[in-house]
């Protein structure tokens, strides 16, 4: 159950930590008109396409004792930032970044340009416009990114095994003590937490269904 | 004196280009006055109307040109001025409207007004909803509303934060005539007492009839004319114009000779060998015109008619008459294909059926001759 614990304290991190970063960011990929702009959709989207195990090694290397990463986190914090904490949740924003982002750039572009008009003719800036109007009619989106970024980190492997290791009560997640668990031939128990992820997956997603196809919804469609 | 007229005005001088979907780039470049009151901008869709509109309230950027309004210099490109939308206090509806749907009407109408007191906010919402009949409305959204009364908040959310000009890009489309009347007459009671410029972007001849005051022809980028409703669209210069404008009968034409002593030329019809007498335009013998008729403008006679000052009387032969209310439409073949507008009764005094053979009956200054 530590590890359970565990998981969703590094879920739930992450997936605030991607809303906040992840709004400016889809903010620029949705409405900027720059010509290179593909190319950083495709950084965006990486994760989606690389193995984790890349994902985590070249974390993991940013993060040691000699990487860049390390060395500025050990002269801040005065301890590395490899196998801790700190470090997981660092590699997962990494890990989950599309899945924050990608909703909430389809959910910015889908409000209609002409309601940014009315907004900026009637006096707002970019920041109000954004608040006012941009944000209230993107919820749809901003839920569907929080909660596909918790699911995703909570069923994250590769790139926990690579950068975090395997440490009990810091960095040993579910899905490392189901593996950790079968290695060791306890089905029974690997059984029990498999099954308590797959509930809460099978949660979450619904939630996201639920959102989207409008089941729920803070105003009348029409 | 001049200080006084400026002060309301709206002045613009642009020049933009634009890629439009086809080929051919299209290049905006007019120069326009607005004083208090409504002015109508007029022409058929992709004249540049809306992008001009666009460029006054700072949604786009000219490439060169000065705008100046209410004595404020919004655009200069000389100076390079730029003033963004945000800081302009230009009003401007949509045609979509763009009313926010997650807000109440009265949170719409509130948009605008933000460094207010929340008791002032109120009361000068209440009171332009009033004006605008649409109070009982308040808490309701956009999607709970009908659609004349979405106009009416639209305009209300406009005018409330005191702009100094109010651009309408076809804010009244798809009304009837009755609600875009009562629509109209709330917004000049409005405009009596803060008397400023109105831009008004239409592309329908009934619109412009209802509105009155001053027309600016707009076509493919230019202003063609500018002046009252009648000047300006009862003698068209363009081809676009005209169609919008409501000409039934655009005929192409060879101009075979020019008196410019009677300031007429005569043109010959299409291929056919019927030839009539039209006012002089910019044209030289051989070359080719339009000619634009109203269909209501011909007279069809049974006989050939004589002592007439009419100076082109036609031979031909109705193809079709077809009834539209109170008026019948007629197709005359005379050569080429004319649009013939008579009333029922002529219909049965003269028994007229297709068919028959008739004249057809054209003053000089009813064709006027397009580009």
């Amino acid at each position: 159950m530590e590890a359970l614990w565990l998981s969703m304290k590094l879920a739930a991190c992450v997936a605030a930590i991607l809303l906040v970063i992840g709004m400016p960011a889809a903010y620029w990929l949705a409405y900027s008109s720059w010509r290179g702009k593909f190319l950083l959709e495709s950084v965006v989207a990486l994760p989606l396409v690389l193995p984790p195990t890349v994902l985590g090694f070249y974390a993991l290397v940013a993060m040691g004792p000699r990487g860049p990463l390390g060395k500025l986190w050990v002269t801040l914090f005065g301890h590395g930032l490899a196998f801790t904490f700190s470090g997981l949740i660092l590699a997962s924003v990494l890990y989950s970044f599309p899945f924050a982002v990608q909703p909430l750039v389809a959910s910015f572009e889908g409000v209609d340009r002409k309601l940014l008009d009315a907004s900026a003719v009637l006096g707002a800036g970019g920041l109000r416009t954004f608040w006012r109007v941009i944000l209230p009619l993107s919820l749809p989106g901003v839920v569907t990114a929080a909660v596909l970024s918790f699911a995703h980190t909570l069923g994250e492997f590769g790139v926990v095994l690579m950068v975090g290791g395997n440490l009990a009560g810091v960095t040993r997640t579910v899905s490392i003590d189901i593996y950790d668990r079968v290695q060791s031939l306890e089905y029974g128990e690997a059984n029990r937490m498999a099954l308590v992820l797959l509930v809460i997956s099978f949660a979450v997603l619904s939630v996201v269904y639920a959102v989207n196809r409008r089941v729920w919804t803070p105003w009348p469609a029409k | 004196m001049a200080g006084e007229v400026n002060a309301t005005m709206l002045t613009a001088r642009i020049r933009k280009k634009l890629r439009s979907a086809g080929a051919s780039s299209f290049v905006l470049d007019v120069s326009i006055e607005a004083s208090p009151g409504i002015t109508i901008l007029f022409g058929a869709s992709g004249a540049g109307k809306s992008t001009l509109l666009d460029c006054v309230a700072g949604l786009a950027q000219p490439d060169e040109g000065r705008i100046v309004s209410g004595g404020d210099v919004l655009f200069d490109s000389a100076r390079g001025i730029y003033v963004p939308a945000p800081k302009r206090r230009t009003a401007y509806v949509f045609q979509t409207l763009a009313l926010f749907p997650h807000l109440s009407a009265e949170d719409n109408v509130a948009y605008g007004l933000r460094n207010l007191p929340e008791l002032e906010k109120r009361e000068r919402v209440g009171a332009i909803l009033k004006a605008f009949h649409v109070e009982k409305l308040r808490k309701q959204r956009p999607g709970e509303i009908s659609g004349g009364e979405k106009q009416r908040i639209a305009l209300a959310r406009s005018l409330v934060t005191e702009p100094r000009v109010l651009l309408l890009d076809e804010p009244l489309t798809g009304l009837d005539a009755e609600l875009k009347a009562a629509i109209v007459d709330d917004l000049r009671a409005w405009n009596a007492a803060k008397g400023i410029p109105i831009l008004y972007v239409t592309h329908s001849r009934e619109e412009v009839d209802a509105l009155g005051e001053r027309v600016i022809a707009l076509d493919n980028g230019r202003v063609v004319s500018a002046g009252a409703p009648m000047e300006v669209l009862n003698a068209p210069r363009r081809k676009k114009l005209a169609q919008a404008a409501g000409f039934e009968n655009l005929l192409s034409a060879t101009v075979l000779e020019l008196r410019e002593a009677d300031g007429v030329m005569r043109v010959r019809l299409g291929e056919s060998a019927c030839e009539i007498e039209v006012p002089l335009g910019y044209a030289a013998a051989g070359s080719r015109v339009q000619v634009a008729v109203r269909a209501g403008d011909i007279l069809l006679a049974t006989e050939r008619p004589h002592g007439l000052s009419a100076r082109n009387v036609m031979e031909g032969r109705i193809v079709s008459l077809e009834q539209r209310g109170t008026m019948v439409i007629a197709r005359v073949d005379g050569g080429v294909s004319f649009v013939v507008h008579i009333t029922p009764g002529a219909v049965r005094a003269l028994e007229l059926t297709a068919g028959r053979h008739v004249w057809l009956v054209l003053k000089t200054h009813s064709c006027h001759p397009v580009d």
